[in-house]
């Protein structure tokens, strides 16, 4: 019997939350503002769907009903994509050592 | 581009978003980390492109909405000040949940350009996605646009309840299980609609009664549900990078929740029940507050500085709000210039979101190798001549260890009575977000210094 692709994406998707458990346990508690912007960039990359729901439209109809949504949808995960990694970044270079020779 | 070849990127960039994620266990990692999740949504995007495959004018819109999109953050991200941080997140939350909400209507009207079937006529396991994805978009919209509204001080912070909300929360709850049951029986619009309604309605419903200094846990609550909207609308769209993202950001939300209700020694559904300082004020405060107080200046405190060998700092929310982390940092400079040992002590909910304080003192130029969490830290109050509390209260209030009458008793506080001598920055005496009195300020070691936490520190800087 075949399996359903779908036991495929829920075994993906458990093993992932997992994987998520071990490696946010391991972020130092000072970086916990930075994991919330980058997680928060990442999470945007539900732009995939936005940019085939824009592109649903035919050639001479780029504005149907559906790709409006995905228009939408695609400024505002673009403004989280860029805002969440940029000010991620931002704060990063913030984080210093001690000078030594000081 | 086959799809066999764009499965296997979109798989490329979801373990590059692990990688960004791992990244953050050490500053020095953490700049590679994110130029990491940066290649892997560049990766996602491109290839999305390329197996869409169509590059008519439809294709040039996408690159204008993007630019426009992209714009808008990159300009919000460079302006933005350091002690804005909690609104940004909620904000930026509140984005990702809208678009879960829009992709999810349209995959609803015109399923064909997803593979789901026809209109009307939907794979079931796609429409239950696509209703788990919109409903929890819709949560993660409205709830974060209500916390918003509360950090930036638009909406008060005071928690707001009535009677019979949670029974009102509940049903609405069973409402939207019986709504995408039926939806997926009829696969009517009008349900679809009124699905996200409900959900939006929800959303804004769980966030009110939950009070200003919960925020950390909202936020970190919020920051979970938008991961799983975002699983929910990847499963979909059959994504394998979405559901990866959408797991790990759901993961890393929940623990950053766990983190801070245990910082509190609170459970997550009393937090989320909310009411926290409106209900727990009989705990006798009134016959106390008329102990002496012993209250001093500037000079005072330059005194009692100068003659430290080791002085422990412990920031709070106050210091954001007095935007003294600069300040703070050059009187920290005239200290170790006189060869005074000084130290940051971090309580884990001190700020309005996780990691708060470590990001503020960092822009003031704090070497992170000087600040130090509560368990690294506890033992060395004993040890420290000074403890400098500059815009935190409950965190420090010792009632939490000997009166199990209080209501935050059980809490992990600061050890900060311990040291020879406290001083504590504070406006008045008024009691902290808790609703209860802190037993440090009439303690025999104890100068209150009453001003604003950002004059005071600059006034004492002078006097050093």
């Amino acid at each position: 019997m075949e399996i359903d692709p779908f036991i495929f994406r829920l075994s993906i998707f458990i093993l992932s939350i997992f994987v998520g458990y071990y490696v946010v346990w391991s972020v130092t508690p000072s970086l916990h503002t930075p994991l919330m912007s980058v997680t928060n960039a990442i999470s945007s990359v539900i732009i995939v769907g936005a940019i085939i729901a824009a592109l649903s439209g035919s050639e001479g109809k780029v504005f149907s009903s559906s790709s409006i949504y995905g228009f939408l949808a695609i400024i505002l995960a673009a403004v989280n994509i860029f805002g969440g990694f940029l000010v991620t970044q931002r704060m990063l270079a913030m984080y210093k050592k001690k000078k030594k020779d000081k | 581009m086959s799809a066999n070849l764009s499965a296997i990127l979109y798989l490329v960039s979801g373990v590059l978003f692990i990688l960004a994620l791992r990244g953050l266990s050490s500053p020095e990692t953490s700049r590679q980390g994110n130029l990491f999740g940066i290649i892997g949504m560049v990766i996602a995007v491109t290839v999305t492109f390329l197996s869409v495959g169509n590059f008519s004018s439809g294709f040039i819109y996408v690159l204008i909405f993007l630019a426009i999109g992209g714009s808008i953050g990159a300009f919000i991200a460079y302006r933005i000040p350091m002690t804005a941080m909690p609104e940004l997140v909620a904000g930026f939350h509140s984005l990702v949940g809208l678009a879960a909400v829009f992709v999810a209507i349209s995959a609803f009207i015109n399923p064909a350009a997803f593979n789901l079937g026809t209109p009307g006529n939907i794979k079931l396991a796609s429409l239950i996605e696509m209703a788990i994805g919109a409903a929890v978009g819709a949560i993660t919209f409205s709830g974060s646009v209500i916390a918003f509204l509360k950090l930036q001080g638009i909406m008060s912070g005071a928690p707001i309840t009535f009677k019979g909300q949670h029974l009102l929360n509940a049903l609405l709850l069973i409402l939207i299980v019986i709504l995408t049951i039926y939806l997926c029986s009829t696969q009517s619009t009008n349900l679809f609609w009124l699905l996200i309604a409900v959900s939006f309605l929800i959303g804004f419903l769980i966030i009110i009664p939950i009070g200003g200094a919960d925020m950390p846990v909202v936020i970190s609550m919020l920051n979970s549900y938008s991961g799983w909207a975002a699983a929910g609308i990847g499963f979909t769209l059959e994504n394998t990078a979405l559901i990866i993202t959408g797991a790990l950001v759901g993961s890393s939300g929940a623990i950053l929740s766990y983190i801070m209700c245990k910082g509190m020694n609170r459970s997550f559904f009393n937090v989320i029940l909310g009411g926290f300082g409106a209900t727990d004020q009989a705990t006798g405060g009134q016959s106390k507050e008329q102990r002496p107080v012993k209250s001093g200046n500037a000079d005072d405190a330059a005194f009692l500085m100068k003659n430290a060998s080791s002085v422990i700092i412990v920031p709070g929310y106050g210091m954001a709000v007095a935007q003294a982390q600069h300040a703070l940092r050059e009187m920290v400079d005239t200290l170790k210039k006189n060869d005074i040992k000084v130290s940051y002590a971090i309580h884990p909910v001190a700020g309005r979101m996780p990691g708060h304080m470590n990001v503020l003192l960092a822009e003031a130029n704090v070497p992170y190798d000087e600040v130090f969490e509560l368990e690294e830290i506890n033992n060395d109050f004993a040890n420290a001549d000074v403890a400098f509390v500059i815009g935190a209260n409950d965190v420090t209030n010792p009632v939490a260890k000997t009166d199990p009458q209080s209501p935050i008793y059980g809490m992990p506080v600061l050890d900060v009575e311990k040291c020879k001598s406290v001083l504590f920055v504070k406006r008045s005496l008024s009691p902290g977000y808790a609703g209860i009195d802190n037993d440090l300020f009439y303690k025999e070691n104890t100068l209150m210094l009453f001003a604003d936490a950002k004059k005071m520190t600059e006034d004492i800087t002078k006097n050093l």
